[in-house]
């Protein structure tokens, strides 16, 4: 087949032969991978919220004789809350930005707004829980509210997570300032954080604002 | 201890032990216990010579905390043949039991301990043999295939292999401590429900693939990475060697995969730990929900299985027919179609839950289909033979035993797939003897070939083929005498997973099946046989060229075993079998001009972290809550530590490159 013979000209030597070796070694410097292969661990992720989103349109109407979505949501609430996340991502790029101006002051106050909010969020998240769990709305109540918390739940456990995380690289940078290989770990957490935030719009959709129309 | 534990399992016990007690060592078993002292026995004698030998600095500095993919994937075939010859345990008592069991008989096994058998089996077969076994291939051959130094994250790749064995550890422990899962290999809910399954033997199961299951995942983000980012220059898509082509598919299918699996059985701990309803009968939960999920998952981890070796059959077609595979890009689409295919033929292995006619018929055709690109594969193989100088060496002999095996085998899936034929059939023996022929005929034999291709690459020396003929026909013979009869069984109505039986005129066939389990047993010996015969006599088998079957992919350019560092040059690659083509043009081995090679380091973090998951997982599964929260803490302050460390990688000084490829020209100079 043609494809296969025929040989890159930069392959050959100045006679026209061809080299089985380049004079310089081809270097694949550390990190080279690690982009491709985050952005494909948080391809996986994604499924694992499918899976979850799957459970919740099959078991999502199955009250059990128990409270639907309709007398649980507090939509103002789940605003709130969600526009909490969408700041934090925000923030999260202003950080990048002044990543990429090399500002370490900047790039950690950046870090540490999104984790205010991230928190903000996470707090918001566990009183709406409480107060579900005592109006009786807890997880082994019916399969919708096992399919909601555990949706939602999954959800903010990697949000907390990913605060954990965010935590480690203030300190890495503060040790060692915005090197190559922290400039990498702070470009994962940052697709992890927008992730978050597109898994969290879904949610907010699918759970929330469509529950309010069951 | 008092015989009474129950009475005591109070206060600070529990507190401390959870639901552990003696009555949950398995002493009224006399097999257990006798297999524990075999056990016990054999293990204290291993770790009795490592000691008295030094072993255990040796062991841990250059094995088990090391980075080099081509020593993680012979710990990984390690492990699987370890595991191997457990879940064959098993199955040859399997075999014992439904031979015996008739005419008022009982057999040997009480139902209790017959039915953690058969869910072990297959746990272990599945989990813990053939993955392993396709993951330390995939491990050790892609790199040297593509010319790369290593995978892209070495140290993710050590922390996968240890995962992996620490799911087998968790396994494994069932079989002393408690009891394992009695639901068969995929643990149905609600059979597998609190209400159900109380005991631990559940937990077991759901843990160890859990913890198992992190390590596969990482271990295929791993490999696609690698064989996306580390080709060597010249090497395009299309002129990737079809095994890490095969690998590249299955490793994308165990990432589009693997993450279901978690989901499906973090949601029946949940049910069982907390008490949610996703899979109960009551308070609007869906058992079937749980069934489709794991087949999402169950049918693409087949394909998994079997496409890695598929690609092993056309690399040794090729090399042993001295020829250029037949059909090398419809074989690329081939496998990629069946990577596809392998999600949308899910409900075929539930075709009796009642989801209508137009859903089976789509199911059905879908999973005929596939037999399309599967079909096309054989072919290539067959045209590949065709006017080809076949040299008949083991791992051909291999196989052409798939061909004949594995064709017989999808024939019957076929027949399967056909829904009217599957409420008749489903659940029954022809349904075990299916699978078994297209897992052992395709599976297991694959990784046989492999084997006896790739171990003079690996060790350097070839396996002797005295005892490798016999392990051959053993297991061939064997195979075709064991699973035959389960077809006619089948077809007679007799369904899987039973103890006793009433029908006395179906013994000789259990019979004759288990005298095939019997000449599989035979066949493993030999194969036993076989490496010991091959290790005792390396120095006659020795191969000094690095090329011992006149290869056609780059693992064949360097020294066998290879240096650490692979290559002292990366190869520029202008052809699809470019080291056939290397030696068509006259290659010559460059030697000088050498130069200090960067190479990760070793770390014992994966290791440790996998202990911890050990601990973790015994302290979910017996609820010793203070265990599980301390050693959770501990996995997160070890891997925040790790990364805490950014010195990851060393160099080769260059006068180390220059001896190793010194002594490496003196051991090719004797060639004359």
């Amino acid at each position: 087949m043609a494809t296969r013979s025929a040989i890159d000209p930069a392959f050959l030597d100045n006679d026209g032969n061809p080299l089985f070796h380049l004079g310089e070694d081809p270097h694949h410097p550390e990190g080279s991978s690690t982009a491709l292969g985050f952005w494909i661990y948080l391809m996986s992720d994604c499924l694992i919220f499918a899976c979850l989103f799957a459970i919740y349109a099959v078991l999502g109407g199955n009250y059990a004789a128990g409270p639907g979505p309709r007398d649980l949501f507090d939509l103002n609430l789940v605003a709130l809350n969600t526009a909490m996340l969408l700041f934090s991502s925000i923030t999260y790029g202003f950080a990048m930005l002044a990543m990429e101006k090399d500002k370490v002051g900047a790039t950690q106050a950046w870090l540490a707004i999104t984790g205010l909010f991230g928190l903000a969020f996470l707090s918001i998240e566990l009183y709406e829980f409480a107060h579900l769990i005592h109006e009786g709305a807890t997880p082994q109540r019916s399969g919708f509210l096992s399919a909601f918390f555990a949706l939602v739940g999954t959800h903010g456990l990697h949000v907390t997570f990913g605060i954990i995380w965010l935590v480690t690289l203030m300190v890495q940078v503060g040790q060692k300032g915005l090197i190559a290989a922290n400039q990498r770990r702070l470009m994962c957490l940052s697709m992890f954080w927008h992730f978050l935030d597109v898994i969290w719009i879904g949610v907010f959709t699918f759970v929330y604002l469509m529950g309010m129309l069951r | 201890m008092s015989p009474h534990p129950a009475s005591e399992n109070s206060g600070i016990w529990k507190l401390i032990f959870g639901r552990l007690d003696w009555s949950s060592l398995p002493l009224h078993e006399p097999i257990v216990v006798g297999t524990f002292v075999m056990v016990a026995l054999g293990g204290a004698v291993v770790l009795g010579l490592i000691t008295k030998y030094r072993l255990w600095g040796m062991l841990w500095r250059d094995w088990f905390t090391t980075v080099d993919h081509k020593r993680i994937g012979i710990m990984y075939m390690v492990l699987g043949l370890i595991m191997f010859l457990r879940g064959f345990a098993d199955a040859i008592m399997m075999r014992l039991q439904q031979a015996m069991a008739f005419n008022g008989s009982e057999g040997y096994l009480n139902s209790h301990h017959y039915d953690q058998i058969f869910t072990a089996h297959g746990v272990i077969m599945i989990f813990f043999v053939a993955m392993p076994m396709i993951t330390g291939i995939m491990n050790y051959i892609v790199p040297l295939q593509i010319g790369a130094r290593d995978v892209s994250f070495p140290f993710l790749n050590n922390f996968s292999f240890w995962m992996t064995t620490a799911g087998a550890i968790i396994v494994m422990m069932s079989l002393f401590v408690g009891e394992f899962a009695r639901t068969g290999w995929l643990a149905y809910p609600p059979l597998s429900g609190i209400a159900y399954s109380p005991g631990v033997g559940v937990d077991y199961y759901i843990w160890g693939l859990q913890i198992a299951g992190i390590g596969t995942l990482l271990s295929g983000v791993n490999l696609i990475a690698t064989i996306v980012k580390m080709r060597a220059p010249g090497m395009t898509m299309m002129k990737l060697p079809i095994f890490t082509w095969t690998s590249l598919c299955a490793n994308i299918l165990i990432v589009a995969a693997f993450p279901v699996l978690t989901a499906v059985l973090a949601l029946l701990s949940l049910d069982r730990y907390v008490g949610t309803a996703f899979f109960t009968n009551d308070m609007g939960g869906n058992p079937m929900m749980y069934v489709n999920l794991i087949w999402i998952w169950g049918h693409p981890e087949v394909y998994i299985l079997i496409l890695p070796l598929f690609g092993v059959f056309s690399e040794v077609t090729s090399t042993f027919s001295s020829k250029r595979l037949f059909g090398y890009s419809s074989m690329v689409y081939a496998t990629i179609v069946i990577a596809l295919l392998s999600y949308l033929v899910w409900l075929h292995h539930f075709f009796t839950m009642g989801s209508g006619a137009s859903v089976n018929s789509f199911f059905g055709i879908t999973t005929m289909v596939i037999s399309i690109p599967t079909g096309a594969k054989l072919f290539n193989w067959l045209f590949t033979m065709y006017r080809g100088r076949i040299r008949y060496e083991l791992p051909m002999m291999w196989t052409v035993a798939f061909m004949l095996t594995f064709t017989v085998g999808g024939m019957t899936g076929v027949l399967l797939a056909v829904p009217p034929a599957d409420f008749v059939l489903h659940n029954s023996l022809f349904l075990i003897a299916h699978f078994h022929n297209v897992i052992i005929g395709g599976v297991l034999f694959g990784l046989f070939a492999a084997i006896n291709y790739w171990w003079p690459k690996a060790f350097g020396f070839r396996l002797e083929t005295t005892w490798g003929k016999r392990s051959f026909w053993l297991w061939v013979v064997g195979f075709w005498v064991a699973f035959m009869p389960l077809y006619v069984l089948g077809l007679m109505g007799v369904t899987r997973r039973m103890r006793v039986f009433d029908d006395p005129s179906l013994q000789i066939w259990f019979q004759i099946a288990a005298l095939g389990a019997v000449m599989i047993a035979g066949g493993i010996a030999c194969m036993l046989i076989q490496f010991a015969v091959s290790i005792k006599n390396r120095d006659q088998l020795r191969d000094t060229t690095g090329d011992p079957w006149d290869g056609r992919t780059l693992e064949w350019a360097t020294s066998s075993p290879p240096p650490d560092y692979n290559f002292a040059f990366t190869p520029v690659i202008h052809d699809g079998d470019a080291w056939a083509d290397m030696k068509k043009r006259g290659y010559e081995r460059p030697l000088t001009g050498y130069a200090p090679i960067h190479m990760p380091s070793n770390t014992g973090t994966g290791i440790i972290i996998a202990g911890l998951s050990v601990a973790f997982s015994v302290g979910m599964i017996w609820y010793m809550w203070w265990l599980a929260g301390l050693s959770f803490v501990a996995i997160l302050a070890v891997a925040i530590g790790h990364t805490f460390n950014y010195k990851r990688d060393f160099t080769i000084p260059k006068d180390v490159v220059e001896r190793t490829e010194g002594e490496r020209s003196a051991l090719l100079a004797t060639q004359g």
